[in-house]
């Protein structure tokens, strides 16, 4: 075989490898700023929507049902923690509840309920809340018998 | 997307997020092609002509990932489109450099034993039959949370079964870390690893609220407390169980590093990893005083040519290997690879070294990066805490067992019985690495598919049934 062949294979194929990886590095960009290809799901155009629409996204949380009804809670950065255990920023004084029951956690400027592994479950509307949930204004969260609102 | 929605999580009717299925098809049609093409220069340069098996290989080889490719596209359609074609790539060049092993040992002749390059893409074949059935079976990653004690003892057990067994069914220079049966070798501790990593993900989802909030603080950490410590001495004492009865410093390392990773994922609290350095620390000086084969694989690690006609033969050649390869390497086919013992399995990335240089085996282990950036990507993106523990599990497995092995292979880590995820010669791990690969490929799906639409609200909770359990 002439060197001149051999060593067209050797430096080739380094080349071959690295243009390989030039081309998923290009994938990762795309995904990373939004290609030519188009924006993937998972850094979605929502979540710039969303943030621009955080100013005038809900703003208190009002319990409007249960023993603490009419109670009103303004919404901050930080997340919600709902139960009966004295740090919990709202302190549940029902017997259907669990001493950590649910939690609201803000991304974007969205609110998302979560079970904390209660006894009695949370719902959202008529739904038992299994994984992180988007709530709306307005959707109903039932814990125990307490009733949760987001308003705006 | 079908009609409108009020759903702010699901994009405007018309515009599907992308599913990027092309774009996987495209690369892994270039992994095919890197592939061939390095089959036919080791060809052309070991023997100066083009062998006829090539044709078969390179049509099974294509097979294999157009029916990865299709499962893929069928079943998981929204998956990372980057995670097969870096397997294939992976998987590839291991074959091409196991093939001119094979070559090189035909030529030296006598005391080879045989092809293994076949047998190494039969088991490829294996492990895309599980990488099939793993995404026909597991459609959705959330049930695998319900198995996990089962999983667990599972694990325990594919992790004891070599302890237990006699050494002439178990032992294979020195660890006994493998079940031999009719000609099969099967290596448990490599399926025991994903069923651990399931089973961790599962746990810490579940205690990571106790483990992360209640601590106190001393010297600007967050020190858990004492009887939080239990899961993770548990942990440690299972590993050094594993290196004490199989005598395996690889495996013992993984389990460990990968638990006190992923504790550290779950609860963000830096001072797990301090924990787990401290008793690794421990661990590994008491296993230097008490054990004779980790005391050798330390004192080779220090001083390799101190012992180059003993225990240090393997890491020298080795060394020897890399310095021929130098910067560009010795062309595929141009060195003397072979003059490594078992460079197949242990020391294929030496191999690799020497054949493509530093630009060559930085590309391979770009290529790892790439796809463990993949994993961890998964990780942040999917919703569901299951998922993103254990996607960053999966992915740190993949990380830290390329880095142990090549640390070994470079000298800068003792040597350890791992082998190189999906290069090295080896059906178990081969084949287990398919099955974490489709557990990565289910979860990104999952992550990366657009939310459905919430179905339609109904009126007046007040009327509806609900259950209340009285405790």
């Amino acid at each position: 075989m002439a060197e001149i062949v051999l060593q067209t294979f050797r430096f080739g194929f380094l080349l071959l490898l690295w243009l390989f990886i030039f081309a998923a590095f290009r994938v990762v960009r795309a995904d990373l700023f939004g290609g030519r290809a188009g924006r993937v799901a998972s850094v979605p155009p929502r979540a710039a929507a969303a943030r621009k629409k955080g100013a005038r996204g809900p703003r208190h949380l009002v319990v409007t049902a249960g023993p603490l009804s009419g109670t009103r809670i303004t919404l901050g950065e930080q997340a919600i923690l709902i139960g009966r255990a004295d740090d919990s920023t709202l302190v549940l004084t029902d017997d259907f509840a669990s001493s950590r029951h649910a939690r609201l956690t803000n991304r974007g400027g969205q609110w998302y309920v979560e079970d904390l592994g209660s006894t009695n479950g949370t719902y959202l509307d008529q739904q038992r809340v299994q994984g992180p949930l988007l709530v709306a204004s307005g959707q109903p969260i039932r814990i125990g018998q307490t009733v949760l609102e987001l308003r705006s | 997307m079908t009609g409108p929605s009020t759903d702010p999580r699901t994009p405007p009717a018309g515009t599907t997020p992308p599913k990027r299925r092309g774009t996987e098809l495209a690369l892994l049609g270039f992994a095919v092609v890197i592939t061939l093409a390095a089959q036919c220069i080791v060809d052309l340069t070991v023997t100066g002509s083009l062998s006829p098996e090539l044709a078969t290989f390179g049509t099974w080889f294509t097979a294999l990932w157009a029916v990865a490719h299709l499962v893929v596209r069928r079943f998981a359609p929204y998956a990372d489109p980057l995670l097969l074609p870096c397997v294939a790539v992976l998987v590839g060049l291991g074959l091409v450099m196991i093939h001119r092993l094979d070559l090189a040992g035909s030529q030296v002749g006598g005391s080879t034993t045989g092809e293994d390059a076949p047998v190494q893409l039969l088991w490829a074949t294996v492990g895309l039959v599980l990488f099939v059935a793993v995404l026909l079976v597991v459609r959705d990653h959330r049930v695998l949370s319900r198995f996990a004690y089962t999983l667990a003892l599972l694990g325990l057990v594919l992790l004891a079964i070599p302890a237990v067994l006699p050494a002439s069914i178990s032992e294979v220079y020195g660890a006994k870390l493998w079940i031999r049966v009719a000609g099969f070798s099967i290596q448990p501790g490599e399926f025991a690893k994903i069923c651990l990593i399931i089973f961790f993900a599962a746990y810490l989802v579940d205690k990571r609220d106790v483990l992360a909030l209640a601590s106190r603080r001393v010297l600007r950490l967050e020190l858990p407390r004492g009887r939080d410590l239990g899961p993770v001495v548990l942990a440690w004492i299972a590993s050094i169980l594993v290196l004490v009865f199989e005598r395996d410093l690889g495996s013992s390392l993984l389990l460990f590093g990968i638990f006190v990773v992923m504790l550290y994922v779950a609860t963000e609290r830096a001072s797990w990893l301090v924990i787990g350095l401290i008793l690794f620390a421990g661990g590994a000086f008491v296993a230097y005083q008490v054990f004779g084969h980790v005391r050798v694989r330390v004192d080779t690690w220090l001083d390799p040519f101190a012992y180059q006609d003993t225990g240090g033969y393997q890491i020298v050649q080795s060394l020897f290997g890399l310095g021929t390869g130098g910067l560009f390497g010795a062309g595929l086919g141009g060195g003397r690879p072979d003059q490594t013992p078992v460079a197949k399995s242990d020391f294929i990335a030496s191999a690799i070294g020497e054949e493509l240089g530093l630009f060559g085996l930085v590309a391979v282990i770009v290529v790892y990066l790439v796809l463990v950036e993949r994993g961890l990507r998964t990780s942040l993106v999917v919703r569901d805490g299951f998922g993103k523990l254990l996607a960053a599990g999966l992915a740190f497995a993949v990380a830290w067992q390329v880095f142990v092995v090549l640390g070994g292979v470079t000298g800068l880590l003792p040597l350890t019985g791992l082998t190189t995820p999906f290069l090295a010669y080896g059906g178990s791990s081969l084949v287990a690495n398919f099955g974490l690969v489709a557990l990565l490929v289910r979860i990104s799906d999952a992550a990366r598919r657009p939310v459905a639409p919430a179905p339609a609200p109904q009126p007046k909770l007040v009327d509806a049934p609900t259950e209340v359990v009285q405790r």
